[in-house]
């Protein structure tokens, strides 16, 4: 086996420890999606008010 | 060997303000910026001895070109010497440059550093927008984005720039860096609604990168039209003899620390292996622009690119023998030229990184700007049933970006963080140690009333004598609370202090 073929069985695997620990990856999932929906739920109050009019109105000089 | 990635970054901020007629960017910026200044001299919570007006464009050449020569027709931007123009006591230049304000971070020696002093720079920014406010009349007031497109085809930059060797060939620069400059884009993406380049919402309702509509080739001086991949502005400010300074510009401006420490890690590494000749696999795109654009507009991560020699490959394939390489490096040379507590956690997160993007990217929400965002306006275009064309997703996009902390949506999705807040406060008055930086921030704190001008390599001091004293700072490693911070800290005059380092 070359240098690079053992660095590289690091990587590739690496995902399949993790489907071992499908529960906590759902656990996280789920979190994350109810995070998601708690964010959803008040995101109105935080968007600009009139969306159309503010993306018009966003103009910027080209620069770098 | 590879020598030591001294790096920062430059963003320029979109702006707007909001309770008027027409916009006057470059007016806004320098009230923008003035406000700052101002509130900073008068000794507000962030002041040292204070910042100063005043840059020294002696040294500035951005006409200059790493190739050695300068294609007929090629454009260098010109200087605009009239404008704000600050040197802040943590190091940084903060300015107006093509009707934009724009921070350049101090030069840092690491990727860690970089992170806390970007950081720093949206604080900056965000107490300048306070103190414009206070100032302007009522119904006005001015909104910082820190993006990098307007979503109507005009874009603004947020460059990195890395020291390199200048024993290192230009052509082979260009060559090793080019892949990853097109694939780093999938975990350092600040992503976009839509297209800028021509396609619709159908066939680009959501691309990974806010630049890569903008670029147009693959090499040239150019940074605000025909971008190219890799910017040849030769212009160290340090010793030209022995450093060049990688200028890139084709990066996003990030809301994710992790992404920033990434991006600039990730690029500092290849740098290094790129001194050190240790890139054997060559991809070269048949390409590059196309290529650039595929990576941005595939969600999927899948898309075949097109090399030269027929074969294909992928942005992840690419990513993953960059990151094998950089470990074999890590192995066989060390990594102290980016830190070597840094460089372990680079190449953690490389992997880690890599492995979400190949299994599932959504996993990666909390870390990756793209991913976010994506998820954030998917889950907002579902729950509404919205067409990929509504105005409110572009107002969504626009939202992240946002630097007022009750309207920003990046910090509202649950970004992790590096940083903590007590050095992010820090590094908003106080030079990084480890760098030149570190002088020119400290004489700045302490002797600012002696300082005439200041730019990156050197200082101009007036301490009453005939005749003003330059002092060169050609070595970006010198300079560092190590060399002089005993001296720096003992001199009661800056003419006592030019005594004393023998200037």
């Amino acid at each position: 086996m070359t240098e690079r073929e053992q660095i590289r069985k690091t990587p590739t695997e690496s995902p399949a420890v993790e489907v071992d620990e499908t529960p906590g990856v759902s656990d996280q999932g789920e979190k994350l999606k109810a995070e998601l929906d708690d964010l959803l739920d008040e995101i109105d109050e935080v968007l600009e008010t009139n969306a159309e009019e503010f993306v018009r109105s966003f103009v910027q000089k080209g620069g770098q | 060997m590879s020598i030591t990635k001294v790096c920062g970054i430059e963003t320029e901020y979109g702006i707007v303000t909001r309770g008027v007629e027409d916009q006057n960017p470059i007016a806004a910026s320098s009230v923008l910026i003035s406000a700052y200044l101002d509130e900073v001299a008068a000794g507000g919570p962030n002041s040292g001895d204070g910042p100063l007006l005043g840059w020294d464009f002696e040294d500035e050449q951005p006409d200059r070109d790493a190739r050695g020569f300068t294609p007929h027709g090629s454009q260098a931007p010109d200087i605009e010497t009239h404008l704000v123009n600050a040197v802040l006591t943590n190091g940084a230049r903060y300015y107006v440059d093509h009707a934009h304000p724009e921070l350049a971070t101090p030069e840092c020696s690491n990727a860690r550093s970089v992170v806390v002093f970007d950081r720093a720079a949206e604080r900056i920014l965000e107490l300048s927008m306070n103190a414009a406010n206070r100032i302007l009349p009522p119904g006005q007031e001015i909104v910082i984005y820190k993006n990098n497109s307007d979503g109507k085809g005009n874009s603004y930059g947020c460059h990195e720039n890395y020291m390199m060797d200048r024993e290192t060939p230009f052509g082979r620069i260009v060559s090793d860096v080019t892949p990853h400059f097109i694939t780093r884009q999938i975990f350092c993406g600040a992503g976009k609604v839509g297209c800028e380049a021509g396609l619709g919402p159908d066939e680009v309702p959501f691309q990974i990168s806010q630049r890569a509509d903008f670029f147009e080739e693959e090499v040239g001086l150019e940074t605000t039209l025909k971008r190219p991949i890799i910017n040849t502005r030769d212009e160290p400010h340090a010793d030209p003899q022995k450093y060049r300074r990688l200028h890139v510009i084709i990066g996003d401006a990030n809301m994710s620390e992790i992404a920033t420490f990434l991006k600039v890690g990730s690029t500092a590494i290849v740098l290094a292996m790129i001194e050190d000749d240790f890139l054997p696999t060559k991809f070269s795109f048949a390409k590059p622009i196309r290529a650039l654009r595929s990576v941005s507009y595939d969600l999927t991560l899948r898309q075949p690119l097109a090399l030269s020699d027929g074969t294909t490959t992928t942005a992840l394939a690419v990513q993953w023998e960059l990151f094998e390489r950089a470990t074999l490096f890590a192995a066989r040379s060390g990594l102290a030229c980016v830190g070597d507590e840094v460089g372990r956690d680079i190449l953690a997160k490389w992997e880690e990184i890599l492995t979400g993007l190949e299994s599932d990217p959504m996993t990666l929400a909390d870390q990756i700007d793209w991913v976010a965002k994506y998820r954030l306006i998917e889950g907002y275009r579902d729950r509404h049933g919205l067409e990929w064309s509504n105005a409110r997703l572009n107002a969504l996009d626009l939202q992240y970006h946002d630097l007022r902390p009750d309207r920003s949506l990046s910090r509202r999705v649950g970004l992790q963080t590096i940083c903590n807040e007590t050095e992010i406060e820090t590094a908003m008055s106080d030079p990084p140690l480890d760098t030149r930086a570190y002088f020119r921030g400290m004489c700045l704190k302490k002797f600012g009333d002696e300082i005439v001008s200041a730019n990156w390599d050197s200082l101009v001091f007036d301490t009453g004598e005939k005749r003003l004293r330059r002092v060169p700072m050609l070595e970006p490693l010198r300079g560092t609370e190590a060399h002089v911070g005993s001296v720096v800290e003992s001199s009661v005059s800056a003419a006592e202090l030019l005594e004393s380092l023998g200037a």
